[in-house]
């Protein structure tokens, strides 16, 4: 009794190392040929929020950056309440691919004393370079959940290359110095993710076909979800109207 | 059949074998051991630091700052780069030392094996500890004699550096940007004031002012200068913070002795 139970054990181990192993053997990228493609917009329907001007009065290098004050990019909304700095991204739908890192890093940047571009989206363990143009010293503080958390002083024109091992969305940054600087970076275990531009459009190219849960977060709204099916080689065409107050 | 099976058993031992080896702890030659320490924890830390590692037992509310969340592998007072797991012997130095000014007390009351033992069991708080290693601890040169020149400089980098937007022009803790500060839990935080002469919470030798300089203090705003600033430059800033120093009971440019428990 007691050594069929053992071999159960044993078994057991060796069925789950095995699957363990098998996803890796059956990773595979996305056939270009066939892709498809989702465009729209993120849009914010009831707000009436305003960027509100920031004081940087406390460090004069920042301020002199600006002509005009500064505002918050919390909410950036464009023509037609389109809504700006928002990720679209495929949540649900891709299988057991698995997929690697860009070559070339993603870049934020810190100019003004705020972040260019305040959302910003790369792949898990793509490097991301951190820069900064202004002419004062900054502290770099991502504060994650589930990746390893850093903070590091950055003085004018000083490199930080930095990655980011698993999968977070999103991860927010401040510079404590600075205390209006907040920005994010979302990590994604896969290439399918874009970030709304100034008017709220988004083009998510080169996507396999096939069904997704596609999502949308914006720092303040949350998370909106939609399924949709792509065909090979099909353009879809997707909205989303995030509420204000809700 | 059996060759299959015998490829199972010694993987299922390696495999065991490989995640409690990760759960161990290794100071000078001691190794701590997970099951002696579960017991020492459940006697001695559960009630700040919780059942499940996570910060949050029964004392915590009433605790400012808050216990260290070991689940999140994030700690303080380490030699490692910031953002990398710390290694055995930091854990260790910071149960002994205890941390100066919170409700971290020092645990040289207990043994040397028993503090080791405490090490491994923290670690089986969080996965970090068998899927990473610790970085390679940073290197802490011979300190140079301090020199009005040294202060000087020093003096400047505090101020280049933005340290005084949190400390102050001073070191009283007061700068601009003092009260917005939060932890990564978003606890308000407070910059140490450097005026009080008290007790650094990572130790309060030159050699451990760099070093908290070098690896910043991890879970909270305070970030590392490695690639901002050189070695000599670091130890400008130290002897400056000397002299921010009210009583200044240690002597600029000299080693003080660990502060003794017993």
């Amino acid at each position: 009794m007691a050594t069929r139970y053992i071999l159960g054990v044993i078994t057991a181990a060796l069925v789950l190392s095995l699957a363990a192993y098998v996803p890796v053997g059956a990773a595979g990228s996305a056939d270009a040929g066939a892709a498809g493609s989702l465009s729209g917009t993120a849009k914010i329907e009831g707000a009436t929020l305003k960027p509100t001007r920031i004081d940087m009065s406390s460090d004069p290098n920042c301020s002199k950056a600006h002509s005009t004050p500064a505002t918050t990019e919390e909410v950036v909304i464009g023509p037609n309440n389109g809504l700006a700095n928002v990720i679209i991204y495929v949540a649900d739908g891709l299988g057991d691919r698995t997929f690697e890192p860009p070559q070339q890093p993603a870049v934020i940047e810190q100019k003004g004393c705020q972040y260019k571009p305040h959302v910003v989206a790369l792949q898990t363990n793509q490097k991301l370079n951190v820069v900064n143009s202004d002419d004062t010293t900054h502290n770099i503080h991502p504060m994650p959940n589930n990746n390893r958390e850093w903070n590091k002083t950055q003085p004018h024109g000083m490199p930080v290359e930095e990655s980011f091992a698993r999968e977070e969305i999103a991860i927010p940054v401040k510079c404590n110095v600075h205390p209006w600087m907040r920005g994010y970076i979302a990590v994604f275990k896969h290439p399918y993710f874009v970030v709304t531009d100034k008017d709220g459009n988004f083009d998510l190219k080169d996507l396999p076909p096939g069904t997704y849960t596609i999502k949308a977060w914006q720092e303040k709204f949350g998370t909106l979800s939609q399924k949709v099916t792509v065909g090979t080689g099909e353009s879809k065409t997707l909205e989303f109207v995030f509420k204000a107050g809700s | 059949m059996s060759l299959r099976m015998s490829f199972a058993v010694t993987f299922f031992l390696l495999s065991f074998s490989l995640s409690s080896l990760a759960q161990e702890a290794h100071v000078g030659n001691l190794t701590g051991n997970v099951k002696r320490g579960k017991a020492l924890y459940q006697r001695y830390c559960i009630f700040c630091h919780g059942t499940y590692g996570d910060g949050r037992g029964e004392s915590a509310p009433y605790l400012d700052p808050k216990p260290r969340d070991f689940t999140k592998a994030t700690f303080k007072c380490r030699s490692t780069p910031s953002g990398s797991l710390p290694l055995d012997s930091d854990l260790y130095d910071t149960i002994s030392r205890g941390i100066h000014a919170t409700g971290m007390p020092s645990w040289k009351p207990l043994t040397r094996q028993e503090r080791v033992d405490l090490v491994a069991y923290i670690k089986s708080f969080s996965p970090r500890f068998q899927e990473e290693k610790p970085a390679t601890p940073v290197v802490i040169p011979p300190e140079p004699t301090t020199s009005p020149e040294s202060v000087k400089r020093g003096a400047e980098l505090f101020q280049t550096m933005n340290c005084w937007l949190c400390h102050g022009k001073e070191g009283r803790g007061n700068g601009p940007s003092a009260s917005s500060l939060t932890d990564s839990k978003g606890n308000p935080i407070t910059p140490f004031d450097l005026s009080s002469g008290a007790h650094f919470k990572c130790g309060d030798t030159d050699q451990g002012l760099f070093r908290d300089l070098t690896t910043g203090i991890d879970g909270t705003p305070m970030p590392s200068f490695s690639d901002a600033l050189k070695p000599d430059q670091i130890w400008d800033v130290v002897h400056y913070i000397h002299t921010l120093r009210a009583s200044n009971k240690s002597k600029p440019g000299q080693t003080q002795a660990e502060p003794k428990a017993e």
